[in-house]
C-alpha cells in the first residue's frame, strides 16, 4: 500500500466499526480486514457467475459472520439469494428462534428443508448412530433441497482451520451430479480466479470463510458487533454426562438409563444437534470472555463434536458423500 | 498464544494488538524425505498453535513413521490415503499465529508429479520455505522449488538447510550449502534469500536458537517469519479495478462492486471506463459501513460515477495515467495441470481478473526443463510442463505484466469441454499481434486502386509459404499440427506428384502464401530433384530423409520448429 495519511486514517473512524477501523489502518490493511475483504470478493464472484446460488445457514457463529458479508458485499442492494437451513429437527430450541428472527432482520428469504421421510421412519442418532443419521437428516436434506431450489451454487461457513479434511479443500469445491467431494480430483485454484464452469446438475460449494480461524471469527464478531445465538454465552444449564462430554438436557425424557441431570455452568463451543453437541464448562458470558477463554484453551472447538470422532477420518467419508 | 495473553495487561490491549495484526501467507516445498511435514508440524506445535486433543489423536493413531514419541507431521498430512502413503498429495491450509502475526501456510508437496500443487500453493504466497536436506545437499528438486517460488514473483525465498543433527550441526556443511542456494537464487532473480540451518525433529532453530549452532547468528526460523516484511512493493501505482457486478437496488443507485487489485481511489478522481475508454469521475466510494473519501489496494469496495457510462462485469475501470495494454495476443509462462495435453491451437476459456474469453495458444516458443532450466522444444505440453508460449484472446485481455503485477497479469486456462482448470499463466510480454487480421487492415492506408501484393497475403496469414517433404504416412498428422498452430496448409497427393504441372499448381500456392505438403516417397524422383535446385529460392523443408527413426511426435516437432522460423514479426527477427 503506497501513501495513507493520517488524516485518511482519521477520516475513516466512523462509529458503528470504529474499533476495528481505528486499529486497522495504521497504514495498512490488518489481517481482519483483508480477509474481509477477500471474502467480500467470494460471495460477489459467486453471485456474479452461477445462475442459482443459495446460502447455507446452520445458524452457527460462522454462518452469523457469512451473513454479515454478505450484507457488506451487495450493499446498498438486498442480499441476492436465499438462505437454506437444513432442520434436522435435533436442534437446539434458542436456535430455531434466533434463526427465525434474524432472517427476519437482515430481510433475506429463509427456505427451512427437513428430511419429513426419514423423520418419520423415527431417524435419530440413538439407534442408527451418528454417521447414519447425518448421513440421512444433514447430508440427503442437504442434497434434496439443493435439487429442489435447482441451486447449483450453495455458500457455506466452513473454515480450513476447523478440521484436517477441510484443511484441503478448495473455496470453490466441485461436486458432481450427487453433491459428492473427490479430494483427489480437485480443480487446481491459484491467485484469486475461481473456476466456476459446471456442467447441468453438477454444483459448486463456495467457503467465504475458508482463510478464517475460529479468533478471527470471534474478533469480527465483537468488533462488527454481530449477533449470536445466546447458547455461545455461559449461564447454568441442566446437563449430563455421556461418552465424556456435557450433553445439554431441555427434557427429562431425553435421559438414559441410569443418567441424573445436574446443574452445570457450561456453553457451547459450536452448535450442533443436541444430542451430538456437548457444552464446555465455562465461566465465559460475555464476548471478551470468551475470546480470553478462547485463547487460552488448549482444545480445538471441534472436539466436543461427536460427528468427527466416530471414526478416525470420518469427515473427510461424510463430504465424500456430500456432506459440508 | 497463551504465553502473549498473559503478557498482556488487560483484555483491550490484548484486543488492540490482535486487531493490528498482519498477515504472511507462505508456501513450504520440499522432496518426500526432507522433512517438510515434520517441520511445519514442529512449527504449528512449538508456536503454541497445535491445540491438545490434536495431539491426543496423533498419539493415538496407528502410524508413527518417527522414532520420537510425537509423529509431527501427522499433524499436517490430512487424508486418508496420504496417512495410508506416508506423502502429502494435495495443498492443504494451515493457519497460526505468534503475539505478532497471523499466518497461513500452503503445504504443498515435493514430489515431481505434483509441480501443479506448488505452483498453486505459492501463487498467493508471499515467502517460500524451501526445504534442504543437509545430508543430500541441493538436490534437482531444490532447483525446481526454486524455480517455480520465482516464477510465481514470491519476493522472500528461505532455505531451511534441516537435520543439521545428522551432520553434527557443522558449520562448514551450512556454508556449503548457503553459498550453493545463494547462486542458484541470484540465478533465478528472487530479490531475497536466506538460509537457516534447522533440525525440525529437534527443534533446533526453529522457534528458540540453538546451542548447538553457536557459530550461526541469524534469526531462527519463526523470528524470520515474523519480522520479513509481508507487504509487496506496489509496482502499478495506478488503479486496477476490475468490475465484478453491477449493483442497482432501484432506479436512483447504480454502483460498480469489486475489489482495488492495484492502486488507490478517491472520491473525485478522474477513471477511465476500460475497455471502451471512456472518462468519468468518481462520485463516491460506498461501503455497508458508511462512504469513504479514500479506498486502497485490496479493499473490497462498490464506486458510484459521476456520468452513466455502459460498464458490465469484466470491465476495468482505471486511473488514466499509466494504463493496462488492451490486447489481444501476448506470451506467457504456463503451468501446464492437466493430464490432457495443450493442443495448441484448439480453443480454451482464459479467466482473467473478471473477464472471460476464448483463448488459444499458437505456438509452443520452448519449454522449461524444471530440474535444469535449460530451455527445449516441445510442441505440446504435459501434466506439470513449463513453458513460454503465444497466446491469442477472442477480446482484448486488459493485463500488465506478471512481474509487474500478480492480480492483472495471471490468467488461468480452463477447457471448455471438461471444465476442468488445465492451465496457470503468467504474462511475460505483449504480443506482436501479426496474426490478428483487422488489425492489419487497420494499420496501413490501402490504395484501393493497388493490386494485392504477396507480402500483404503473407501478413494476412501471419506468415510466409514454404513446402514440406514428408514421408506419405505421416502427412496428415503434419498437416493437422500446422494447421492447429496457425498455418494455412494445403496438401498436393496423386498423379500431381508425378507430372510436370506439378510446379504451376505449386507455385500458385506458394505466392498465395500456403504452406504446402507434399508426400516425399510418392514423388516423381526428377520432380524430386527440381525441387532440390529451386531449395535457394524456395523455401523447402525436406524431413523425409531419416525421418524412418523418428516418432510420429518427434517428427511433428521438427516439422513445427522449421515452420517456426516463417512467421512473420518479432520471434523470425529474434532469430529463434
Amino acid at each position: 500500500m503506497s501513501q495513507i495519511t493520517t488524516e485518511e486514517i482519521e477520516s475513516r473512524d466512523r462509529g458503528d466499526a470504529g474499533l476495528l477501523v481505528s486499529a486497522a489502518h495504521a497504514a495498512r490493511l490488518s489481517h481482519l480486514r483483508k480477509l474481509e475483504a477477500e471474502s467480500i470478493y467470494i460471495l460477489r464472484e459467486a453471485v456474479a457467475e452461477f445462475s442459482h446460488p443459495v446460502m447455507m445457514y446452520s445458524i452457527g457463529k460462522d454462518s452469523s459472520v457469512m451473513l454479515r458479508l454478505a450484507q457488506k458485499a451487495f450493499h446498498p442492494g438486498k442480499i441476492p439469494f436465499p438462505l437454506l437451513h437444513i432442520d434436522t429437527s435435533y436442534k437446539f430450541p434458542e436456535m430455531i428462534a434466533f434463526r427465525d428472527a434474524h432472517a427476519k432482520e437482515v430481510g433475506a428469504q429463509l427456505i427451512v428443508h427437513r428430511n419429513e421421510k426419514a423423520l418419520q421412519a423415527g431417524a435419530n442418532p440413538f439407534t442408527l448412530g451418528t454417521q447414519k443419521c447425518c448421513g440421512l437428516l444433514k447430508t440427503k436434506s442437504l442434497l434434496d433441497a439443493l435439487t429442489e431450489g435447482g441451486f447449483n451454487a450453495a455458500f457455506g461457513g466452513a473454515r480450513r482451520d476447523e478440521e484436517k479434511s477441510r484443511a484441503k479443500e478448495r473455496i470453490y469445491s466441485f461436486r458432481d451430479s450427487h453433491g459428492q467431494w473427490d479430494p483427489k480430483n480437485q480443480r487446481p485454484e491459484l491467485w484469486n480466479l475461481f473456476n466456476s464452469r459446471i456442467d447441468k446438475s453438477e454444483s459448486i460449494r463456495v467457503f467465504p470463510l475458508s482463510n478464517w480461524t475460529e479468533l478471527d471469527v470471534w474478533l469480527y464478531i465483537l468488533a462488527e458487533s454481530i449477533p449470536i445465538v445466546p447458547l455461545y454465552y455461559a449461564k447454568e444449564r441442566e446437563v449430563v454426562l455421556r461418552n465424556g462430554s456435557l450433553v445439554v438436557i431441555h427434557d427429562r425424557s431425553e435421559l438414559q438409563f441410569g443418567e441424573e441431570a445436574r446443574l452445570v455452568k457450561c456453553r457451547m463451543r459450536s452448535l450442533g444437534c443436541v444430542p451430538c453437541t456437548g457444552a464446555i464448562r465455562s465461566e465465559a458470558d460475555t464476548l471478551p470472555k470468551i475470546i480470553e477463554e478462547m485463547i487460552s484453551f488448549r482444545r480445538s472447538e471441534r472436539e466436543n463434536r461427536a460427528i468427527d470422532h466416530d471414526e478416525e477420518g470420518s469427515m473427510e467419508l461424510k463430504k465424500r458423500e456430500g456432506y459440508f | 498464544m497463551s504465553t502473549a495473553l498473559a503478557t498482556m495487561e488487560t483484555f483491550d490491549s490484548f484486543l488492540q494488538q490482535e486487531l493490528k495484526k498482519d498477515l504472511l501467507r507462505f508456501t513450504t516445498a520440499g522432496s518426500v524425505d526432507d522433512g517438510k511435514s515434520t517441520l511445519i508440524g514442529r512449527l504449528l506445535h512449538d508456536a503454541k498453535g497445535v491445540y491438545e486433543d490434536q495431539l491426543a489423536s496423533v498419539k493415538k493413531s496407528k502410524v508413527n513413521r518417527s522414532n520420537g514419541l510425537i509423529d509431527f507431521s501427522l499433524l499436517t498430512d490430512g487424508l486418508r490415503a496420504e496417512r495410508e502413503q506416508g506423502i502429502t498429495i494435495d495443498v492443504a491450509y494451515r493457519y497460526f499465529a505468534t503475539a505478532r502475526r497471523r499466518f497461513i501456510i500452503a503445504d504443498t508437496p515435493g514430489h515431481e508429479q505434483y509441480t501443479r500443487n506448488m505452483a498453486t500453493g505459492a501463487s498467493t504466497a508471499n515467502l517460500a520455505i524451501i526445504l534442504v536436506d543437509a545430508t543430500k545437499g541441493l538436490l534437482p528438486q531444490t532447483r525446481r522449488h526454486s524455480y517455480i517460488a520465482s516464477l510465481l514473483g514470491i519476493p522472500n525465498v528461505v532455505a531451511a538447510i534441516n537435520k543439521m543433527d545428522l551432520v553434527d550441526y557443522r558449520e562448514d556443511v551450512f556454508s556449503r550449502l548457503g553459498q550453493d542456494f545463494q547462486e542458484l537464487a541470484a540465478q533465478l532473480g528472487i530479490p531475497t534469500a536466506i538460509c537457516i540451518p534447522v533440525s525440525a525433529t529437534e527443534g533446533d532453530n526453529i522457534v528458540d536458537p540453538s546451542g548447538k549452532t553457536p557459530w550461526y547468528e541469524g534469526p531462527t526460523l519463526l523470528e524470520y517469519l515474523e519480522t520479513v516484511p509481508v507487504h509487496e512493493a506496489a509496482s502499478v501505482e495506478s488503479l486496477r479495478f476490475p468490475v465484478q457486478l453491477v449493483i442497482r437496488p432501484d432506479s436512483t443507485f447504480r454502483g460498480f462492486a469489486g475489489q482495488i487489485v492495484e492502486g488507490q481511489v478517491r472520491v473525485g478522481d478522474p477513471i477511465v471506463a476500460l475497455p471502451s475508454g471512456k472518462s468519468t469521475n468518481v462520485r463516491s466510494i460506498v461501503t455497508f459501513d458508511g462512504n469513504l473519501d479514500f479506498a486502497g489496494r485490496g479493499e473490497s469496495v462498490t464506486l458510484e460515477l459521476a456520468d452513466e457510462i455502459d460498464i458490465s462485469r469484466g470491465d476495468m475501470l482505471v486511473s488514466p495515467p499509466k494504463q493496462p495494454t488492451a490486447s489481444t495476443s501476448f506470451a506467457a509462462t504456463l503451468v501446464w495441470m492437466s493430464e490432457k495435453p495443450l493442443v495448441v491451437g484448439q480453443s480454451y476459456l482464459a479467466k482473467h481478473t473478471t473477464r472471460s474469453v476464448k483463448a488459444r495458444v499458437t505456438d509452443v516458443r520452448h519449454r522449461v526443463n524444471v530440474n535444469t532450466l535449460a530451455h527445449e522444444a516441445a510442441v505440446d505440453l504435459e501434466m506439470n510442463s513449463i513453458a513460454v508460449v503465444d497466446v491469442e484472446t477472442s477480446q482484448p485481455l486488459l493485463f500488465d505484466l506478471y512481474e509487474r503485477s500478480r492480480s492483472t497479469g495471471s490468467f488461468i486456462l480452463i477447457d471448455p469441454i471438461s471444465n476442468a482448470t488445465v492451465a496457470a499463466g503468467m504474462i511475460l510480454e505483449v504480443g506482436s499481434g501479426s496474426t490478428t487480421p483487422a488489425r492489419h487492415l487497420d494499420s496501413r492506408r490501402v490504395d484501393s486502386s493497388e493490386s494485392v501484393t504477396a507480402v500483404e497475403k503473407f501478413e494476412r496469414h501471419g506468415h510466409g509459404p514454404a513446402l514440406f517433404l514428408l514421408p506419405g504416412a505421416e502427412i496428415e498428422a503434419a498437416e493437422r499440427a500446422l494447421f492447429a498452430a496457425g498455418f494455412e496448409t494445403i496438401v498436393l497427393r496423386g498423379d500431381l506428384l508425378r507430372r510436370e504441372h506439378f510446379f504451376q499448381v505449386f507455385e500458385l500456392l506458394y505466392s498465395a502464401g500456403f504452406v504446402v505438403l507434399a508426400a516425399a516417397d510418392a514423388m516423381d524422383t526428377k520432380i524430386r530433384r527440381e525441387i532440390q535446385q529451386e531449395r535457394a529460392e524456395r523455401t523447402v523443408f525436406d524431413v523425409s530423409s531419416g525421418a524412418d527413426e523418428l516418432s510420429s511426435s518427434e517428427l511433428n516437432l521438427r516439422v513445427l520448429t522449421n515452420a517456426r522460423s516463417l512467421r512473420l514479426g518479432t520471434h523470425a527477427e529474434k532469430g529463434e
